[in-house]
């Protein structure tokens, strides 16, 4: 079943993730960290202050294929959205995007850059992954 | 060595999983357990089982001799000069806890300095913080070379009067290094500090005498050396012993209890509050004998054969994809191999390797300091024993090559 993780698309993003690196002026940040494994994934989110649309957005860190791949997709996802629409997202939306089988353990790792994202919405809440 | 045949003792290493034998290679984080050990274990329970010390009936008895000769088959291993210098605890956490919370409150004041090292397992650094949060002691480290050795002319840069304590891993669980133990007592001694000793990455690999360490302080877990789960040993020395404060308080560890005050019992028994892991000290006693059976010199051959097998194996074939971390000469190592494979996560790399059969752990190792100095977020690691064979070593390599193979082909 491991190897059904390791899909052409999700190496690809984890070699080349879409949306990486800083982000100058950004208005949100939200960071996430997996002490088990030493990953960890900040997100930046440049809201515009009128519409509430994230104009940009980027992310850093260092993670597994898999941690990174998804939080690569999630912010393709997000570009152009409200924050109301962000939001919206769901747990179960970010783990259909991947689209692969993920054992209990990789579950965490898939929803780091999820929960980077909940920090930055929510700094006062800050949720987690699990 | 027979590999064939010691393998036929490790019930677990014979049952196939998802329809092939499995390639363990975490022994370091626990070993696998032989056939003698599990009935050990088991023939206490089914003809001896009664509680011990407090008996007057002949199966207490009974119990209460294995459980002590049990000890002192512990004592005799590890060179004590008495069964009673050596209390059960459950692994070498408890043996750390029950030193440094004893050392905090009887010998330990604030503004003196306990000196700790890099490398060390988590298990013998946060003991000492809780002694840094709640008795304002200083806790310091010692600094690693680039081969993952400590620097002892940073001990002696850092060891000074105010140092009391100094604790040390005898082998590192995430680079192998074996530590020069004798040396640092040496050295901490002269200061008038005394030696804490981890030893739970060595006895599975060495005979660990405390003497010829010149430790005051010594423990280890039976788990990682074919003993059962929940027993492991503390060793100290019998005056220091007589000095420390009880850990745990319950049964077994007093002498007398009355409303207004409480009088506690000798040592060991006076850290061994409740009804003790009777079957895990029977188990372990039998781990010993089936080590020493086959002999250290035995094992210590083999081991570097292990090691001769991993290092080849992974020059021959992932070349300067593969990073290995800590010393390169096997006679200052034991068979725990960490290393980065090039632009694979470790996680990634365990993930797959268990998808091919083999375990193999991946993370900080409970070393977060050791992972910060060595600037990784986190690193594979492969501990072969005596029951793993050299074609297992070249499985974990096919698995490591297809790996590689695979990150490649996407980028």
């Amino acid at each position: 079943m491991a190897w059904d993780m390791y899909l052409e698309v999700i190496l690809q993003h984890y070699r080349s993730p879409r949306n990486f690196g800083p982000l100058d002026g950004a208005t949100r940040e939200g960071e996430e960290s997996n002490p088990l494994c030493g990953d960890h994934i900040t997100l930046r989110l440049k809201v515009d202050p009128g519409s509430h649309r994230i104009e940009d957005v980027k992310f850093q860190g260092d993670g597994c294929a898999i941690s990174v791949a998804s939080a690569s997709m999630l912010t393709e996802k997000l570009g152009g959205l409200t924050l109301e629409e962000a939001n919206r997202i769901s747990r179960d939306d970010v783990l259909g995007q991947l689209g692969i089988p993920l054992s209990p353990v990789r579950v965490k790792c898939a929803l780091t850059g999820f929960a980077a994202l909940g920090r930055a919405l929510h700094p006062e809440t800050a949720p987690t992954a699990t | 060595m027979d590999v064939v045949r010691i393998r036929s003792d490790f019930p677990l290493l014979n049952q196939p999983f998802h329809g092939r034998p499995l390639v363990y290679l975490d022994s370091a984080a626990t070993s696998q357990k032989p056939k003698s050990v599990i009935e050990a274990e088991s023939e206490y329970y089914r003809t001896e089982n009664a509680n011990v010390h407090r008996g007057v009936y002949a199966l207490s008895v009974e119990a209460t001799e294995a459980y002590e000769s049990a000890r002192a088959r512990v004592g005799r291993f590890l060179g004590a000069r008495s069964a009673d210098e050596v209390v059960f605890v459950r692994g070498a956490t408890e043996g750390i806890n029950l030193v440094a919370s004893g050392l905090g409150r009887k010998l330990l004041r604030r503004g003196d300095r306990v000196l700790s090292t890099v490398m060390e397992h988590h298990s013998n650094i946060v003991p000492w913080h809780f002694l840094r949060e709640n008795s304002g002691i200083e806790l310091d480290f010692l600094d690693i070379d680039a081969e993952g050795q400590l620097r002892l002319d940073d001990l002696d840069r850092q060891l000074d009067r105010r140092t009391k304590v100094v604790t040390v891993g005898h082998v590192s669980n995430v680079l192998g290094t074996v530590n020069p133990v004798r040396e640092i007592s040496d050295r901490a001694h002269a200061v008038g500090a005394l030696v804490v000793v981890d030893a739970a990455q060595s006895v599975p690999h060495v005979p660990v005498d405390v003497q010829a360490l010149g430790a005051d302080f010594l423990t280890f877990s039976g788990h990682k050396a074919l003993g059962p789960m929940g027993i492991g040993a503390l060793w100290g020395r019998a005056e220091l012993l007589r000095e420390l404060p009880p850990y745990m308080g319950g049964g077994e560890m007093i002498r007398e209890v009355h409303r207004d005050r409480v009088e506690y019992g000798d040592v060991p028994a006076r850290f061994e509050a409740g009804t003790p892991n009777v079957a895990g000290a029977i188990g372990l006693s039998a781990a010993l004998d089936y080590l020493e059976r086959i002999g250290w010199d035995t094992l210590r051959d083999y081991d570097h054969r292990l090691q001769e097998a991993l290092v080849q194996g992974g020059r021959e074939r992932l070349g300067n994809r593969l990073r290995f971390f800590g010393p390169t000469d096997p006679s200052r190592r034991e068979a725990v191999f960490s290393f980065a494979l090039d632009g694979v996560h470790p996680h990634d790399v365990a993930s797959l390797l268990d998808a091919e059969g083999i375990c193999v752990r991946a993370g900080h190792h409970c070393a977060q300091p050791l992972m910060e100095r060595l600037g990784v977020p986190a690193l594979t690691r492969a501990s072969p024993y005596l029951y793993n064979s050299e074609d297992e070593i070249d499985r974990l390599f096919d698995g490591l090559e297809k790996i590689a193979a695979h990150f490649a082909r996407a980028s």
